[in-house]
Protein backbone atom coordinates (compact mmCIF):
# COMPACT_ATOMS: atom_id res chain seq x y z
CA UNK A 1 0.00 0.00 0.00
CA UNK A 2 2.73 2.25 1.05
CA UNK A 3 4.30 1.34 -2.51
CA UNK A 4 0.67 3.18 -3.82
CA UNK A 5 1.45 6.22 -2.71
CA UNK A 6 -0.43 5.53 0.82
CA UNK A 7 1.34 7.54 3.40
CA UNK A 8 3.50 5.30 6.20
CA UNK A 9 1.16 4.44 9.12
CA UNK A 10 -2.19 5.36 7.24
CA UNK A 11 -2.13 1.31 6.92
CA UNK A 12 -1.27 -0.17 10.37
CA UNK A 13 -1.52 -4.27 11.55
CA UNK A 14 -1.79 -4.86 14.92
CA UNK A 15 -2.57 -8.71 16.93
CA UNK A 16 -4.85 -8.00 19.93
CA UNK A 17 -5.96 -11.43 21.72
CA UNK A 18 -9.70 -11.22 23.05
CA UNK A 19 -8.52 -10.94 26.52
CA UNK A 20 -5.90 -7.65 25.61
CA UNK A 21 -8.32 -5.18 26.52
CA UNK A 22 -6.05 -2.86 27.47
CA UNK A 23 -3.74 -3.14 24.60
CA UNK A 24 -6.84 -2.45 22.53
CA UNK A 25 -7.38 0.45 24.06
CA UNK A 26 -3.73 1.53 23.44
CA UNK A 27 -3.60 0.70 19.76
CA UNK A 28 -6.79 1.98 18.86
CA UNK A 29 -5.48 5.54 20.53
CA UNK A 30 -2.36 5.27 19.02
CA UNK A 31 -3.61 4.66 15.40
CA UNK A 32 -6.55 7.35 15.42
CA UNK A 33 -3.73 9.98 16.91
CA UNK A 34 -1.61 8.88 13.59
CA UNK A 35 -3.83 9.17 11.46
CA UNK A 36 -5.37 12.59 12.72
CA UNK A 37 -1.89 13.55 12.31
CA UNK A 38 -1.74 12.33 8.60
CA UNK A 39 -5.46 14.35 7.87
CA UNK A 40 -7.97 13.12 5.81
CA UNK A 41 -6.41 10.48 3.00
CA UNK A 42 -6.15 11.98 -0.48
CA UNK A 43 -4.73 8.97 -2.62
CA UNK A 44 -6.82 6.22 -4.26
CA UNK A 45 -10.50 8.56 -3.24
CA UNK A 46 -12.92 8.42 -5.34
CA UNK A 47 -14.94 11.26 -5.85
CA UNK A 48 -18.53 10.93 -6.76
CA UNK A 49 -19.90 14.03 -9.00
CA UNK A 50 -22.40 16.23 -6.82
CA UNK A 51 -25.82 15.77 -8.88
CA UNK A 52 -28.21 18.75 -8.24
CA UNK B 1 19.34 -18.00 -32.08
CA UNK B 2 17.88 -18.22 -35.85
CA UNK B 3 19.31 -21.59 -35.71
CA UNK B 4 17.06 -23.23 -34.36
CA UNK B 5 14.19 -23.17 -36.31
CA UNK B 6 15.45 -26.67 -37.92
CA UNK B 7 15.61 -28.05 -34.85
CA UNK B 8 12.23 -26.56 -33.90
CA UNK B 9 10.92 -27.79 -36.76
CA UNK B 10 11.91 -31.48 -36.65
CA UNK B 11 11.14 -32.41 -33.01
CA UNK B 12 7.90 -30.73 -33.46
CA UNK B 13 7.53 -33.15 -36.71
CA UNK B 14 8.69 -36.18 -34.35
CA UNK B 15 6.41 -35.23 -31.58
CA UNK B 16 3.24 -35.20 -33.86
CA UNK B 17 3.84 -37.67 -36.05
CA UNK B 18 4.32 -40.21 -33.43
CA UNK B 19 1.44 -39.26 -31.70
CA UNK B 20 3.33 -37.96 -28.38
CA UNK B 21 0.90 -34.67 -28.69
CA UNK B 22 -1.74 -33.62 -30.37
CA UNK B 23 -0.73 -30.32 -31.34
CA UNK B 24 2.53 -28.36 -30.90
CA UNK B 25 2.35 -24.86 -29.73
CA UNK B 26 4.77 -22.16 -31.21
CA UNK B 27 5.14 -18.89 -33.59
CA UNK B 28 4.45 -18.25 -37.32
CA UNK B 29 5.10 -15.10 -39.10
CA UNK B 30 2.56 -12.35 -38.57
CA UNK B 31 1.19 -10.03 -40.81
CA UNK B 32 3.00 -6.93 -39.27
CA UNK B 33 6.78 -6.98 -39.20
CA UNK B 34 7.94 -7.60 -35.60
CA UNK B 35 5.06 -9.24 -34.73
CA UNK B 36 5.21 -12.76 -35.02
CA UNK B 37 1.63 -14.84 -33.75
CA UNK B 38 1.23 -17.93 -32.12
CA UNK B 39 0.75 -21.08 -34.35
CA UNK B 40 -0.88 -24.21 -33.56
CA UNK B 41 0.33 -27.37 -35.26
CA UNK B 42 -1.80 -30.33 -35.37
CA UNK B 43 -0.14 -32.22 -38.48
CA UNK B 44 3.20 -32.65 -39.23
CA UNK B 45 2.51 -30.36 -42.54
CA UNK B 46 1.46 -27.47 -40.57
CA UNK B 47 5.41 -27.61 -38.70
CA UNK B 48 6.59 -25.54 -41.88
CA UNK B 49 4.99 -22.84 -41.00
CA UNK B 50 6.72 -22.31 -37.64
CA UNK B 51 8.94 -19.57 -37.00
CA UNK B 52 11.67 -18.28 -34.35
CA UNK B 53 13.79 -15.02 -34.27
CA UNK B 54 13.47 -12.15 -32.27
CA UNK B 55 9.76 -11.30 -32.18
CA UNK B 56 8.54 -14.04 -30.11
CA UNK B 57 7.81 -12.21 -27.24
CA UNK B 58 4.32 -13.39 -26.61
CA UNK B 59 4.21 -16.30 -23.97
CA UNK B 60 2.72 -19.43 -25.22
CA UNK B 61 2.23 -20.61 -21.60
CA UNK B 62 -1.59 -18.47 -21.68
CA UNK B 63 -2.90 -21.36 -24.51
CA UNK B 64 -2.22 -23.90 -21.89
CA UNK B 65 -4.63 -23.11 -19.29
CA UNK B 66 -6.99 -26.05 -18.36
CA UNK B 67 -6.32 -27.75 -21.89
CA UNK B 68 -6.94 -31.30 -21.78
CA UNK B 69 -5.10 -32.47 -25.04
CA UNK B 70 -1.65 -33.48 -24.87
CA UNK B 71 0.47 -30.54 -26.18
CA UNK B 72 4.16 -29.89 -27.19
CA UNK B 73 4.77 -26.24 -26.35
CA UNK B 74 7.86 -24.08 -26.99
CA UNK B 75 9.16 -22.40 -23.86
CA UNK B 76 12.02 -19.81 -23.69
CA UNK B 77 13.48 -19.11 -20.07
CA UNK B 78 10.09 -16.73 -18.87
CA UNK B 79 7.48 -19.15 -20.33
CA UNK B 80 8.96 -22.54 -18.74
CA UNK B 81 8.80 -20.74 -15.53
CA UNK B 82 4.99 -19.46 -16.22
CA UNK B 83 4.58 -23.33 -17.40
CA UNK B 84 6.13 -24.68 -14.47
CA UNK B 85 3.44 -22.17 -12.50
CA UNK B 86 0.77 -23.55 -13.79
CA UNK B 87 1.85 -27.23 -13.14
CA UNK B 88 1.45 -25.44 -9.53
CA UNK B 89 -1.92 -24.01 -9.74
CA UNK B 90 -2.87 -27.25 -11.46
CA UNK B 91 -3.88 -25.52 -14.56
CA UNK B 92 -1.82 -28.44 -16.46
CA UNK B 93 -0.14 -31.67 -15.73
CA UNK B 94 2.97 -32.17 -16.10
CA UNK B 95 2.91 -35.57 -18.26
CA UNK B 96 0.08 -33.79 -20.31
CA UNK B 97 2.87 -31.42 -22.28
CA UNK B 98 6.23 -32.02 -23.79
CA UNK B 99 8.01 -29.03 -23.33
CA UNK B 100 10.86 -27.90 -26.24
CA UNK B 101 13.19 -25.59 -24.44
CA UNK B 102 14.71 -22.95 -26.20
CA UNK B 103 17.50 -21.07 -24.98
CA UNK B 104 16.50 -17.51 -25.46
CA UNK B 105 18.81 -14.41 -25.95
CA UNK B 106 16.40 -11.77 -25.64
CA UNK B 107 13.21 -10.62 -27.89
CA UNK B 108 12.94 -7.24 -29.40
CA UNK B 109 10.86 -3.93 -28.11
CA UNK B 110 9.03 -3.44 -31.50
CA UNK B 111 8.12 -0.20 -29.84
CA UNK B 112 11.55 1.01 -29.62
CA UNK B 113 11.99 0.39 -32.89
CA UNK B 114 9.58 2.26 -34.26
CA UNK B 115 10.24 4.97 -32.10
CA UNK B 116 13.68 5.34 -33.43
CA UNK B 117 12.06 5.73 -36.77
CA UNK B 118 10.20 8.40 -38.89
CA UNK B 119 8.59 6.21 -41.18
CA UNK B 120 7.05 3.18 -40.89
CA UNK B 121 9.42 -0.35 -40.56
CA UNK B 122 8.66 -2.63 -43.79
CA UNK B 123 11.11 -5.09 -43.06
CA UNK B 124 13.55 -6.41 -40.31
CA UNK B 125 16.35 -8.45 -41.29
CA UNK B 126 18.67 -9.89 -38.16
CA UNK B 127 21.43 -11.64 -37.46
CA UNK B 128 23.26 -12.82 -34.03
CA UNK B 129 24.07 -9.39 -33.14
CA UNK B 130 22.55 -7.12 -35.37
CA UNK B 131 19.47 -5.93 -37.39
CA UNK B 132 18.72 -4.27 -40.61
CA UNK B 133 15.60 -2.24 -40.34
CA UNK B 134 14.19 -0.79 -43.60
CA UNK B 135 11.30 0.90 -44.64
CA UNK B 136 10.40 4.17 -46.95
CA UNK B 137 13.58 5.76 -47.58
CA UNK B 138 15.28 4.47 -44.90
CA UNK B 139 18.06 1.31 -44.08
CA UNK B 140 19.90 0.97 -40.89
CA UNK B 141 21.77 -1.36 -39.05
CA UNK B 142 21.06 -1.64 -35.18
CA UNK B 143 22.72 -3.29 -32.40
CA UNK B 144 20.05 -5.95 -30.79
CA UNK B 145 21.34 -5.05 -27.27
CA UNK B 146 19.70 -1.61 -27.69
CA UNK B 147 16.51 -2.66 -28.41
CA UNK B 148 15.87 -5.51 -26.27
CA UNK B 149 12.73 -5.49 -24.53
CA UNK B 150 13.70 -4.07 -20.42
CA UNK B 151 12.33 -7.16 -19.42
CA UNK B 152 14.96 -9.17 -21.49
CA UNK B 153 17.46 -6.87 -20.93
CA UNK B 154 17.62 -7.38 -17.27
CA UNK B 155 16.41 -11.46 -17.62
CA UNK B 156 18.81 -13.67 -15.40
CA UNK B 157 16.51 -16.89 -16.77
CA UNK B 158 17.38 -17.17 -20.47
CA UNK B 159 17.50 -20.56 -20.19
CA UNK B 160 13.97 -22.97 -19.93
CA UNK B 161 14.36 -24.08 -16.12
CA UNK B 162 12.08 -27.32 -17.74
CA UNK B 163 12.03 -28.99 -20.95
CA UNK B 164 11.59 -32.86 -22.37
CA UNK B 165 13.60 -31.36 -25.41
CA UNK B 166 15.91 -28.80 -26.37
CA UNK B 167 16.29 -27.32 -29.35
CA UNK B 168 20.03 -25.80 -28.62
CA UNK B 169 22.70 -25.71 -26.26
CA UNK B 170 21.90 -23.55 -23.64
CA UNK B 171 23.26 -19.81 -23.47
CA UNK B 172 25.30 -17.83 -21.05
CA UNK B 173 22.82 -16.54 -18.55
CA UNK B 174 23.48 -13.07 -17.63
CA UNK B 175 24.95 -12.21 -14.61
CA UNK B 176 25.94 -8.62 -12.51
CA UNK B 177 22.82 -7.42 -13.96
CA UNK B 178 20.68 -4.78 -11.44
CA UNK B 179 17.80 -5.98 -12.02
CA UNK B 180 15.68 -3.44 -9.77
CA UNK B 181 17.04 -0.13 -10.49
CA UNK B 182 13.73 1.36 -11.71
CA UNK B 183 11.76 -0.29 -8.59
CA UNK B 184 14.39 1.43 -5.98
CA UNK B 185 14.09 5.07 -7.81
CA UNK B 186 9.96 4.45 -7.15
CA UNK B 187 10.50 3.31 -3.41
CA UNK B 188 12.65 6.30 -2.86
CA UNK B 189 9.94 8.47 -3.85
CA UNK B 190 7.35 10.52 -1.33
CA UNK B 191 3.85 9.05 -1.01
CA UNK B 192 2.61 12.19 -2.28
CA UNK B 193 5.34 11.52 -5.28
CA UNK B 194 4.70 7.68 -6.15
CA UNK B 195 0.89 8.79 -6.26
CA UNK B 196 1.42 11.34 -8.89
CA UNK B 197 4.00 8.86 -10.57
CA UNK B 198 1.66 6.15 -10.62
CA UNK B 199 -1.24 8.78 -11.86
CA UNK B 200 0.80 9.79 -14.65
CA UNK B 201 1.58 6.31 -16.12
CA UNK B 202 -1.43 5.25 -16.07
CA UNK B 203 -3.16 8.32 -17.79
CA UNK B 204 -3.17 7.12 -20.89
CA UNK B 205 -4.85 3.33 -20.04
CA UNK B 206 -7.98 2.66 -22.05
CA UNK B 207 -9.08 -0.45 -19.76
CA UNK B 208 -8.98 -2.96 -22.85
CA UNK B 209 -7.25 -5.61 -20.39
CA UNK B 210 -4.99 -6.71 -22.80
CA UNK B 211 -1.86 -6.66 -20.20
CA UNK B 212 -4.34 -9.16 -18.51
CA UNK B 213 -5.40 -11.12 -21.28
CA UNK B 214 -1.92 -11.94 -22.44
CA UNK B 215 -0.51 -12.52 -18.93
CA UNK B 216 -0.67 -16.49 -18.23
CA UNK B 217 -1.05 -16.10 -14.72
CA UNK B 218 -4.81 -13.89 -15.43
CA UNK B 219 -6.90 -17.13 -16.16
CA UNK B 220 -9.87 -16.78 -13.84
CA UNK B 221 -12.65 -17.26 -15.39
CA UNK B 222 -14.41 -14.43 -14.22
CA UNK B 223 -11.89 -11.18 -13.88
CA UNK B 224 -12.31 -8.87 -10.22
CA UNK B 225 -12.87 -6.31 -13.13
CA UNK B 226 -15.23 -7.67 -15.33
CA UNK B 227 -17.99 -8.75 -11.90
CA UNK B 228 -20.94 -5.96 -11.33
CA UNK B 229 -22.39 -8.43 -8.55
CA UNK B 230 -20.11 -7.36 -6.20
CA UNK B 231 -18.58 -4.54 -7.94
CA UNK B 232 -15.05 -4.39 -6.67
CA UNK B 233 -13.86 -1.75 -8.82
CA UNK B 234 -15.33 0.61 -11.56
CA UNK B 235 -15.52 0.45 -14.84
CA UNK B 236 -14.86 3.79 -16.03
CA UNK B 237 -11.95 6.05 -16.72
CA UNK B 238 -11.91 7.22 -13.42
CA UNK B 239 -8.08 7.50 -12.20
CA UNK B 240 -8.52 5.67 -8.78
CA UNK B 241 -10.40 2.95 -10.48
CA UNK B 242 -7.48 2.87 -13.41
CA UNK B 243 -5.15 2.64 -10.59
CA UNK B 244 -7.20 0.09 -8.36
CA UNK B 245 -7.24 -1.98 -11.40
CA UNK B 246 -3.66 -2.27 -12.37
CA UNK B 247 -2.34 -2.12 -8.46
CA UNK B 248 -4.89 -5.18 -8.01
CA UNK B 249 -4.05 -7.19 -10.61
CA UNK B 250 -0.53 -6.94 -10.10
CA UNK B 251 -1.14 -8.03 -6.47
CA UNK B 252 -2.96 -11.16 -8.04
CA UNK B 253 0.21 -12.13 -9.85
CA UNK B 254 2.69 -11.79 -6.54
CA UNK B 255 4.88 -14.07 -6.11
CA UNK B 256 3.73 -15.73 -9.52
CA UNK B 257 5.07 -13.43 -11.82
CA UNK B 258 8.10 -14.32 -14.16
CA UNK B 259 8.67 -11.16 -15.78
CA UNK B 260 7.74 -12.15 -19.08
CA UNK B 261 6.77 -9.04 -20.26
CA UNK B 262 3.55 -9.92 -21.69
CA UNK B 263 1.78 -7.23 -20.35
CA UNK B 264 3.72 -4.48 -21.35
CA UNK B 265 4.38 -5.94 -24.63
CA UNK B 266 0.15 -6.38 -25.29
CA UNK B 267 -0.34 -2.52 -24.24
CA UNK B 268 -1.86 -0.35 -27.35
CA UNK B 269 -0.55 2.88 -25.03
CA UNK B 270 2.74 1.68 -24.09
CA UNK B 271 2.38 1.31 -20.50
CA UNK B 272 4.77 -0.14 -18.61
CA UNK B 273 2.63 -1.90 -16.01
CA UNK B 274 5.54 -4.11 -15.16
CA UNK B 275 6.50 -1.17 -12.56
CA UNK B 276 4.23 -2.71 -10.50
CA UNK B 277 4.82 -6.58 -11.00
CA UNK B 278 8.71 -5.77 -10.75
CA UNK B 279 8.09 -4.52 -6.93
CA UNK B 280 6.27 -7.23 -5.84
CA UNK B 281 8.88 -9.58 -7.90
CA UNK B 282 11.51 -7.63 -5.75
CA UNK B 283 9.45 -8.14 -2.53
CA UNK B 284 9.00 -11.14 -2.81
CA UNK B 285 13.33 -12.04 -3.40
CA UNK B 286 13.98 -9.99 -0.45
CA UNK B 287 11.04 -11.04 1.79
CA UNK B 288 10.79 -14.40 1.24
CA UNK B 289 13.67 -15.67 -1.37
CA UNK B 290 11.48 -16.56 -3.60
CA UNK B 291 11.50 -16.38 -7.48
CA UNK B 292 8.42 -17.88 -9.24
CA UNK B 293 8.40 -20.87 -11.59
CA UNK B 294 11.75 -22.26 -10.62
CA UNK B 295 10.65 -25.99 -8.99
CA UNK B 296 7.40 -27.33 -9.86
CA UNK B 297 7.60 -29.18 -6.16
CA UNK B 298 8.21 -26.24 -4.34
CA UNK B 299 5.18 -24.58 -2.85
CA UNK B 300 4.86 -20.77 -3.22
CA UNK B 301 5.31 -18.11 -0.35
CA UNK B 302 2.10 -17.21 -0.01
CA UNK B 303 0.58 -20.59 0.37
CA UNK B 304 2.81 -21.76 2.77
CA UNK B 305 3.51 -20.36 6.03
CA UNK B 306 7.07 -20.51 8.13
CA UNK B 307 7.65 -19.52 11.66
CA UNK B 308 10.42 -17.42 10.63
CA UNK B 309 8.18 -15.20 7.58
CA UNK B 310 8.85 -11.59 8.31
CA UNK B 311 5.73 -9.81 10.63
CA UNK B 312 7.53 -6.81 11.61
CA UNK B 313 4.49 -4.99 10.36
CA UNK B 314 2.56 -6.52 12.64
CA UNK B 315 2.77 -4.32 16.18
Amino acid sequence: MEHMGIEPGRLQFSWVSSAESTKFVQVVTEVTQAIKELGPNKTLVKSIPEVA
Amino acid sequence: MLGYIDKIKEVSKRLLEEGQVEMVIGFRKGTLSMMNEPHFARTPAEVQNFVWDSNCGINLCNYLTNRTEKIGILAKGCDSRNIVTHIIENKIKRDQIVIIGVPCKGMIDRRKMSSLFEGEIDDVIEDEHNITVKGAGFEKILNKKDVLQQNCAVCIHRNPVIYDERVADLVDEQTDIDRYADVREIEALSAQEKAAYFEKLLEPCIRCYACRNACPLCYCPTCFTDESRPQWVGKGQDTTDVSTFHFLRAYHCAGRCTDCGACERSCPVGINMRVFTKKLEKDCLELFGWEAGLDPDVRPPLDTYKPGDPDDFIK
